[in-house]
């Protein structure tokens, strides 16, 4: 217990620099620490301290009460924050709640008691060093696999059920191994509830792999051809590296929808993600909407980072277009070789067959055996060149577009910002107008109308600068991550064009001596 | 492929002679030959129409020699079995060239890449892409390698295969003017009338079809022996530009991920 007294004297030592990272910080693990110290009576000064890190120990956490009602901690979450500093306002709106679905708080509270009582000092001699390695995303310890697709059910009701099994040594997730079985339209019920929480602040959340009405038909028909499995490979790999992008983010993994998702072997329907439901048609209308929207905002950018960065991911996102449909021309050329390769080989034996002379018949039958591995080999590369490569682009380029719709979210706050200003502007106006003609009653009701607005623009002038902050951060991290992803795979996929050419060697060699034992 | 063609001119006892032949080596001004206007080449369309007819009656008809018996089972087949394969090689060497213009695209979009990057990926993109160039090069030449070498020799064979069968033809067609004649010769003998004449004609073809059966037998035999070297030659020739061309690749990817890596 001593131990656990020592935390708050240190804390408040260091508490000027606890308030810089607490700005970058993620506000939602902040809120989920403030949910930890709820019951027991916050110090305001002492919630800084607890900002830390998500491992902080609480001043007190001995007087946690475990409560089992998930609504009770919201709500008193909720009252809390109205207390504390405004910003963590957009974050909480009770907006997200319902689509929360309850659970069970244990298992947020829980794994830090454990961490906290077993290893209290030491846990918080390392919360800073924590934070910036959780911030670099070194200190990386979770690895998410999706396999095993399954057909579950009949007709047209048919889905894949895949299964996501996550190793972890993180603490906060129950156990260190746990599988659990998604549909697709889990999926994207998790991107949309991360999209609804986080996309307005300024992070960029990962795009989740796009809908394919075709594809699936044809799966639920039934059809057991090349091009359906194909088809749910495909999308196996693709709700891989969405998992594991979505993890990587460091503020994503604390979010409890993506711990639930990973972790309970029961999901509610996603149903608003279908796309002809009332959801859907309404999700279509805002896009639309938001379209014309940016066409008549015209932001006066007063930072020169900002306009640099949307240009660049301009170019970028045009060069990897490009690149793309570059790379998915050479798939299909490959494909078409290896066809061909292989047709030529069949009729290569054939012709070895025909032909009299016998060393000359044995040797075009070799040929064509040889050109049959190689079909095999080009068939293997145009899977290497699809996968690794094709498929790393297609996901940059949706990235970049969330990475656009975050500046463009930004552009929107700025927008409300101004027009709460104007707002203001005519409030004072009219104020001062009523003063001339002396009406009393009216004049206070201004005058409230005019400390409302003034508080709304600061507010607006806030959220935007918090906006700004947290896309910077955000941009750079997507840089690094743009980085070590794209040098990872081009060398990946190096190495699988070193591979063919290595075998082709060899097969060539196993040939050459056939070839000049025609007499 | 014109420099096979006039070696096997060269290389034949009766053709080398050929004064035509002799001219076009020697004279070294412009040999000025006329290309064939609209009315040979309706003849030449006609006199297609006839043999391709004659040659299914012909083929009818069996061979008392078993050389030219198998000789022709041999050659239909082959020819139609080098007719699939020489189609099929240059359906091949056809994506082979697309797969290396399109390595081509990428290695210039990862160019641009490169320049306009501002990362440290611009100098692995700008190396990734040069790696795509030089490869593309050669991906081209292995392409065209494999063109001249493989499909050419195909098609090549399949005229060769061609020209066989055609000599074949002449042969059978001269042999039923033999059995023919013989069969007028019985019957003039039989009526007793215009026998000389009927024997005549009867002498020069025979004498005729053992010249052309005797000429055949040669040609056949050299084109086996021919079509042995040719592609000894040419299938020894391709493994060993492929191998070179892999190799060259392989070295190029080798340096490129050492590089990288290190």
């Amino acid at each position: 217990m001593a131990a656990e007294r020592e935390p708050p004297p240190l804390g408040d030592a260091r508490q000027p620099e606890l308030e810089e990272l607490e700005d970058g910080e993620d506000l939602f693990t902040s809120t989920v620490s403030t949910l930890e110290s709820s019951p027991s009576s916050p110090e305001p000064a002492s919630l800084p301290a607890e900002d830390i890190s998500t491992n902080s120990n609480g001043p007190k956490p001995a007087e946690i009460i475990l409560d089992d009602d998930r609504e009770d901690l919201f709500a008193e979450a909720t009252e809390e924050v109205s207390l504390d500093s405004p910003e963590r306002e957009p974050i909480l709106s009770p907006d997200p709640t319902p689509a929360i679905t309850p659970v069970t708080p244990t298992t947020l509270v829980t794994p830090r008691m454990e961490s906290k009582s077993i290893t209290a000092p030491v846990i918080f001699d390392r919360s800073s060093e924590e934070i910036e390695e959780e911030a670099n995303g070194d200190v990386f310890d979770i690895e998410i696999n999706v396999s095993d697709p399954e057909k579950v059910g009949d007709g047209m009701n048919a889905y894949m059920a895949y299964r996501v099994t996550t190793k972890t040594s993180l603490s906060m997730f129950h156990k260190n191994e746990f599988s659990v079985k998604r549909r697709f339209s889990d999926f994207l019920g998790l991107h949309s509830k991360l999209a609804t929480k986080y996309l307005h602040v300024g992070y960029i959340v990962p795009p989740a792999p796009e809908k394919s009405i075709v594809g699936m038909t044809k799966v639920k028909v039934g059809k057991e051809d090349s091009s359906s499995t194909e088809f749910v490979e495909k999308r196996r790999a693709a709700l891989e590296r969405y998992l594991q992008r979505t993890v990587k983010h460091p503020t994503l993994l604390q979010d409890p929808d993506l711990r639930q998702f990973l972790e309970s072997s029961e999901l509610p329907r996603a149903v608003n993600t279908q796309a002809l439901s009332g959801a859907g048609i309404l999700r279509m209308v805002n896009k639309a909407a938001d379209a014309v929207n940016k066409m008549t905002i015209k932001m006066n950018e007063s930072d020169a980072w900002f306009e640099e960065k949307q240009q660049q991911f301009e170019n970028l996102d045009q060069q990897l277009r490009k690149l793309h449909a570059s790379v998915e021309a050479l798939v299909c050329h490959r494909k078409e070789l290896s066809a061909n390769t292989a047709a030529f080989a069949k009729s290569a034996a054939m012709l070895g067959n025909s032909e009299d002379h016998t060393a000359l018949s044995r040797a075009l039958s070799q040929l064509a055996e040889v050109e049959e591995k190689i079909d095999q080999l080009h068939q293997e590369q145009a899977f290497a060149d699809f996968y690794v490569f094709s498929e790393l682009l297609g996901d940059y380029i949706r990235l970049i577009a969330a990475v656009k719709g975050v500046l463009d979210h930004r552009m929107k706050c700025w927008q409300k910002w101004q027009d709460a200003q104007v707002t203001l502007q005519k409030k004072r106006e009219a104020e001062a107008k009523l003063q001339l003609a002396n009406k009393p009653d009216k004049l206070q009701q201004a005058k409230d109308e005019i400390k409302e607005w003034e508080t709304k623009v600061q507010q607006g002038e806030r959220d935007f600068e918090q906006i700004s902050k947290t896309i910077r951060k955000e941009v750079g991290r997507f840089e690094k991550e743009r980085v070590k992803d794209f040098k990872a795979v081009i060398i990946k996929y190096l190495e699988s064009l070193v591979q063919t050419q290595q075998q082709l060697i060899k097969y060539w060699e196993a040939f050459l001596p056939e070839a000049k034992a025609i007499s | 492929m014109h420099e096979v063609f006039l070696c096997r001119v060269a290389a034949h006892p009766i053709l080398r002679k050929d004064l035509n032949f002799h001219v076009f080596l020697e004279y070294n001004q412009d040999l000025s030959v006329r290309g064939k206007n609209k009315k040979e080449k309706l003849e030449d369309f006609f006199k297609n129409m006839v043999k391709s007819a004659d040659g299914v009656i012909v083929s009818g008809i069996k061979d008392v020699d078993d050389f030219f018996e198998h000789e022709r089972t041999f050659l239909v087949e082959y020819h139609n079995r080098v007719k699939d394969a020489s189609g099929k090689s240059d359906k091949m060497t056809r994506s082979h060239k697309s797969v290396a213009d399109d390595c081509n695209r990428i290695g210039s979009s990862l160019y641009t890449l490169g320049t306009q990057d501002s990362t440290d990926m611009c100098k692995f993109f700008l190396k990734v892409s040069e790696l795509f160039d030089k490869t593309r090069k050669i991906e081209a030449r292995v392409s065209a390698d494999e063109d001249l070498k493989l499909s050419d020799l195909l098609k090549y064979y399949l005229r060769e295969s061609q020209a066989a069968k055609d000599l074949l033809y002449r042969r059978s067609r001269s042999l039923v003017d033999y059995e023919n004649a013989n069969k007028a010769l019985d019957k003039a003998r039989a009526k007793n009338k215009d026998v000389l004449q009927a024997e005549t004609t009867q002498q020069v073809c025979c004498q005729k079809f053992e010249k052309i059966s005797e000429s055949a037998k040669q040609e056949l035999v050299d084109f086996k022996t021919r079509r042995v070297a040719a592609f000894r030659k040419n299938l020894v020739e391709l493994a060993e530009l492929e191998l070179k061309h892999a190799k060259v690749i392989k070295t190029h990817f080798d340096n490129l991920l050492n590089m990288l890596n290190g």
